[in-house]
């Protein structure tokens, strides 16, 4: 197993966290279910529909923090066509209903779609107002949903990871 | 009490010219228009009945109002007179309402608009539509771009995307109630805007909150702009530095995240300052943790800044880079590391009565405002804000760490410098203590604009290093 490069390398003494066991338990596990998917590893694009950021922050530090999620077969690509997987954080605002929809007609098929954050799993403290449409799912059912307000990076690569297990 | 004074048309005009004025935010109420001005070091809070909701325009004399009243029209119905440009900005036409804080909002019966955007002349130029969708992981927002070969001749931001009504969910809830609102304004500016609420909650109902808790507030608010300004120096090296070097600013931010949730119990310290103090006390363990995590950056943060700033192919991709005058800066309340790379001299901090009046505050300035001055800020920054972040973990005063609203009536506002600028807070209690209208504004108001006066000249490759130092974010400008 190959210890993320970033972890391999203290540049102090060991930092109060991040837990090098966690992962490099859940690298382990990627890298096993990326062989298992033949090689063929799975392309991400998030999009933001309208939260705080939060939750985008959080799928960043995730992947600063694997740094080799790549090489794991997990890549976030910039375009929804070359995409397998939408990550959708932040309710779906009414101003980005139309985006979101094209973007899901644009990945292709089967395509899954992944409702990241409390707000993107029911519009979360912003329910109800007039400018969003609710969670992803009053737009397009999500088929993985990863809650928290924002989920931590633990969390996001969990849910990522069950995502590569469910289809490898 | 905060208190505001109300203006007759003629002294609201008198305003819009004075340049010694910088605007903070101009909002509204059903039949209200208010704004706030920076007064030297003071918050200035004027306000002017708008019959038939009508008000003079402040855009005309005034660039810096412009956005302020088109999000005020969509929201308020309130019609800024004279202004240049009536085009809407946070109504994409998407709404089932028009006008939803106006206090008598009609259906939306118009089909949603295309955005409509000035035109830029020359020749040879073509256009080059960016989003909603813009590349990376990050938030939404639509940039239209005019082109001359690679070089930007104009660049309008259309924003709106991230429109929550956040505004409208606040009314009829307590402070405390409605705290959770003003925490998700902004991410990056979660312990900024909570801290600025809590602040104007205080101030309407005339709480005084205990020593410890005023403490533990500057710490997370210093916690909270090490690790924005740690984020935006990653992504900055990300896109031309070595990536060794993003990956220890990357590193550098998550050992302050991972302690935060230790000591605080939120990586992003998010709803931990709420009206009348704090939601938590800070205990040995997590103290210790801080103080922990606090020694590996002191190691690290100088070191990693030298590399940084020695790195010749960066600070060449970065000199000259969207520079941005120290008029400009200051026209647009803008503040944060962006006016004083620019020489403005200006931080809420130093407002009279921060916690950081005893704490020798060493503010830090530039004076070529372009990208690597920005740089240079923010990394000066973050050294300071670590080193008071240890003073004051030193001097932490013991008691109680929250204390109860006084239900009642008031208004009150608050500015709090937030890593990326100024956050402002108002608010109007009825006589239950109940809010009856907030504002919230948002650094973004500030950077925006001047992404667009910065951006013509540069090349669209250089666009993205561009706007990550200038620390953009969307949602809370967005409301
Ligand atoms: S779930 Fe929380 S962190 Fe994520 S976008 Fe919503 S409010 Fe922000």
């Amino acid at each position: 197993m190959k210890l993320p490069r970033i972890l391999a390398r203290p540049i102090a003494a060991a930092p109060p966290h991040p837990s090098v066991q966690l992962v490099s338990d859940l690298a382990a596990r990627l890298e096993a279910s990326a062989r298992r998917r033949l090689g063929r590893g799975l392309a991400l694009r998030h999009i933001g529909t309208g939260g705080c950021d939060g939750c985008a922050l959080e799928l960043i530090a995730a992947r600063s923090l694997v740094h080799e999620l790549d090489s794991l077969g997990l890549r976030f690509v910039d375009s929804p066509r070359h995409a397998d997987a939408l990550l959708v954080s932040g309710p779906v605002t009414r101003n980005m209903r139309e985006a979101l929809e094209q973007a899901r007609a644009a990945m292709p098929e089967p395509g899954f779609v992944v409702a990241l954050g409390d707000c993107a799993m029911d519009g979360g403290v912003f329910k109800g107002s007039y400018a969003v449409e609710g969670g992803v799912e009053a737009v397009m059912p999500p088929d993985l949903r990863i809650p928290g307000c924002p989920p931590n990076p633990r969390q996001v690569l969990e849910g990522l990871l069950a995502l590569m297990e469910a289809q490898a | 009490m905060t208190a505001t004074e109300w203006l007759t048309a003629p002294q609201w005009e008198a305003l819009a010219a004075d340049a010694e004025l910088p605007l903070l935010a101009l909002w509204g109420e059903p039949g209200i228009v208010r704004a706030a001005f920076q007064d030297g070091d003071a918050l200035r809070l004027v306000a002017l009945l708008a019959e038939d909701g009508q008000y003079p325009s402040l855009s005309r004399a005034r660039p810096s109002a412009a956005l302020f009243e088109r999000a005020a029209h969509d929201l308020w119905a309130l019609e800024p007179v004279g202004t240049p440009d009536g085009r809407p900005w946070l109504d994409h036409g998407n709404w089932p309402v028009l006008n939803p804080l106006s206090g008598r909002p009609v259906r939306h019966a118009t089909p949603p608009s295309l955005p409509e955007f000035l035109p830029a002349e020359g020749e040879a130029l073509h256009r080059l539509p960016m989003g909603p969708i813009l590349p990376g992981i990050g938030e939404p927002g639509y940039l239209h771009l005019s082109v001359a070969g690679e070089t930007i001749v104009r660049l309008e931001a259309r924003l709106g995307y991230a429109h929550k009504g956040t505004l409208g969910l606040m009314p009829g809830k307590s402070p405390r109630a409605a705290a959770r609102f003003p925490a998700r304004m902004q991410a990056e500016a979660t312990v900024a805007h909570s801290l600025a609420f809590a602040l104007a909650a205080e101030r309407a109902t005339g709480a005084e909150v205990p020593p410890r808790a005023i403490a533990l507030r500057a710490v997370m608010a210093e916690i909270e702009r090490i690790a924005v300004h740690l984020r935006v120096w990653q992504q900055v090296l990300e896109l031309a530095g070595p990536s060794p070097l993003a990956d220890q600013a990357g590193l550098a931010r998550e050992t302050l995240l991972a302690a935060s949730q230790i000591a605080f119990g939120h990586r992003l310290l998010m709803d931990r300052v709420m009206p009348g103090g704090v939601a938590l006390d800070l205990e040995e363990r997590g103290l210790s943790i801080l103080r922990d995590a606090l020694l590996l950056l002191a190691q690290d943060l100088p070191r990693l800044g030298r590399a940084t700033l020695r790195h010749g192919p960066l600070m060449e991709a970065l000199a000259g880079l969207g520079t941005i005058r120290h008029d400009q800066a200051r026209a647009y309340a803008t503040g944060g590391p962006t006016a004083r790379a620019s020489a403005v001299m200006t931080d809420a901090r130093m407002l009279g009565d921060t916690p950081y009046v005893e704490l020798d505050l060493e503010i830090p300035l530039q004076a070529d405002g372009d990208a690597a001055a920005r740089l240079e800020q923010r990394i000066a920054e973050t050294v300071e804000s670590r080193r008071l972040l240890a003073t004051m973990l030193d001097a932490l005063p013991d008691g109680p760490v929250s204390v109860s609203l006084p239900q009642r009536a008031g208004e009150g506002a608050a500015l709090v410098e937030a890593a990326h600028g100024p956050c402002l807070a108002w608010l109007a209690l009825d006589d239950g203590g109940l809010i009856r209208a907030a504002m919230a504004r948002d650094p973004g108001w500030g950077l925006w604009p001047l992404l667009e006066a910065a951006a013509p000249g540069t090349t669209t490759e250089r666009l993205p290093l561009l706007m990550a130092g200038l620390g953009l974010t969307m949602s809370g400008m967005d409301l």
